[in-house]
């Protein structure tokens, strides 16, 4: 066996900078990040778009400015080093990882605990089964804002968009602000899946239709994307025959949704959750193995970078904590289950000791409600209860639960919307 | 007198607040709904002079990658958006830059500066 490292960090980007200072800072001495790009900092390096870092640093940034803030944490720590161009291969249970660079072929190395931030990647056409022809030019809207942000090409100049995640809004954008034209976006919901600031000033400003209810039924093109068929869906989403209609366009985007990357965990074998399609972790950010953490987008798919810096110092400092054998062992483990039109809640399970802890729930709603009661009760007892104006399924609500709420507690955690009014 | 009311939504943060402007003869005489104080700017500013910040890649020489992510020091007139994007298709840096450095002084005139959005070292 190799190098062995205090904490072993799969993945570079904001959640893996973030645990690496965050173990860092709590006396980790030796910590390892391993990113499969050429440098880190993760997707924020083509998000070049600002608005990022008002939470975690207050005040407003760009994607590479969030990122370039993580990196000057880390790059001159002496305790902490990071791989580039190195893929992780396997994380086992006994924390050794394996991984592979150019530079030095394969490495086997051990953790004494190990962080995963593989974050997450984008739902493709496969996914999503669009019926047509398979010719060039259907790219994800990731893929295009890196060729587009770092690579210097553009994939097309008449541009139609799949989805109105925020990635596609932005991305209809930065495609006009090119030169290229962006004919519409199609969202298959009745509602927008992504910020309203991002539909005003992606579309709006630009005049860019926004087609709600309607969905991409055909792609042309033999050689190339030629144009496709759109048509209006009913309420089961089912396109509604006779509403159809063709638009010209030689590219097609896709921003339908992410996927926790989760490979490396599945192969691992820790237990994962089939709603958020990531790991289920206690409060923090400990894995159902021992010493195995997983912070940030493989964890559950976040609106805001800020919670995924926030999630993944907490995942950093537990890590650092176990490595040093400082961790209080628990003295109950709670469940946190979803209630009435809560879909997601991170974490899944409270650790509790005597003293309590305080702990944020992150939540995702299933669906549009304004002016709702969201309640954590325990027990049959009303625990925590926040009036929200709105909750909408594309926006993470956070509720703190202070630690003073949480000694005593023996009954599972409760955590749904109250619709009566 | 000519009254209305106008609801538009703020882009200052991703809350999205829902913000209704009173106007009277097209001056904004009271905003509501918004839950900061940035939002009754925002409000104000949408409906008289509104403004938008611009980010944009330009390329850049001898840089470990070849494309520069830049940004406005602040934010530009919204209908001069196209015009700063469109001058910034044509601008070439050269590395090595820092975060914030100056990459287009005063862009087309307007006050702003073009800013480097990271460091971008030599190859």
């Amino acid at each position: 066996m190799g190098e062995i490292y205090d904490v072993i960090i799969v993945g570079g980007g904001p959640a893996g900078l973030a645990a690496a200072y965050s173990a860092w800072q709590n006396g980790a001495g030796s910590i390892l990040v391993l990113e499969r790009d050429r440098e880190p900092g993760g997707i924020l390096q083509q998000c070049i778009h600002n608005g990022f870092g008002l939470h975690h640093f207050k005040e407003e940034l760009t994607g590479p400015g969030y990122a370039q803030r993580c990196y000057d944490l880390v790059k001159d720590k002496p305790e902490i080093s990071i791989m580039v161009d190195t893929m992780v291969l396997a994380v086992r249970p006994d924390k050794t990882v394996c991984a592979v660079s150019p530079e030095r072929g394969r490495m086997e190395l051990q953790g004494k605990t190990i962080v995963l931030t593989m974050g997450c990647r984008e739902r493709t056409r496969g996914a999503i089964r669009i019926p047509g022809e398979r010719p060039a030019g259907v790219y994800t809207a990731g893929a295009a804002q890196r060729m587009v942000n770092m690579e210097g090409y553009l994939p097309g100049h008449k541009i139609v968009i799949l989805g109105s995640g925020d990635i596609g809004l932005i991305m209809a954008r930065r495609m006009t602000l090119e030169g290229c034209k962006v004919q519409g976006v199609f969202e298959i919901c009745p509602f927008s899946n992504g910020l309203t600031r991002n539909l005003v000033q992606c579309l709006d400003d630009y005049g860019i239709p926004l087609y709600l209810s309607h969905t991409i039924t055909q792609i042309q093109g033999k050689e190339r994307v030629t144009g496709i068929t759109a048509a209006r869906v009913d309420e089961h989403m089912c396109p509604v025959p006779g509403t159809d209609f063709a638009v010209d366009c030689d590219t097609v985007l896709l921003s339908v949704g992410l996927i926790p990357e989760n490979e490396l965990s599945r192969s691992l074998g820790i237990e994962l959750h089939p709603l958020t399609n990531g790991p289920v972790v206690d409060q923090h950010r400990a894995t159902s193995l021992p010493g195995i953490f997983a912070a940030g987008n493989v964890v559950h798919v976040h609106d805001l970078v800020d919670f995924v810096s926030d999630e993944a110092a907490i995942a950093g400092k537990y890590a650092a904590l176990t490595a040093a054998g400082k961790l209080a062992a628990a003295e109950r483990t709670l469940p946190v289950v979803t209630g009435n039109a809560v879909r997601t809640c991170v974490p899944q399970r409270l650790r509790l000791t005597d003293e309590g802890e305080s702990v944020r729930l992150f939540m995702r709603v299933t669906k549009p409600i304004r002016r709702v009661k969201l309640v954590i009760r325990s027990g049959g007892n009303l625990i925590l209860s926040k009036n929200l104006l709105a909750a909408k399924p594309s926006e993470m609500i956070a509720v703190d639960l202070p630690a003073g709420k949480t000694v005593g507690l023996q009954d599972d955690l409760v955590v749904a919307i109250d619709e009566e009014e | 007198m000519k009254s209305e009311k106008r609801t538009l939504h703020c882009i200052c943060c991703p809350l999205g607040c829902e913000i209704t402007a009173s106007l009277e003869d097209g001056q904004v005489v009271a905003v509501c709904g918004n839950s900061c104080p940035r939002g009754e700017k925002y409000a104000r500013e949408e409906l008289t002079a509104p403004q938008r910040m611009l980010t944009m890649t330009v390329r850049i020489l001898q840089g470990k990658l070849p494309l520069l992510p830049v940004v406005s020091a602040r934010a530009l007139p919204k209908e001069r958006i196209s015009d700063c994007a469109r001058a910034l298709r044509r601008i070439t840096a050269k590395a090595p830059v820092r975060a914030g450095d100056v990459i287009v002084p005063d862009l087309l005139g307007l006050g702003v500066d073009i800013l480097a959005s990271r460091d971008m070292d030599h190859i």
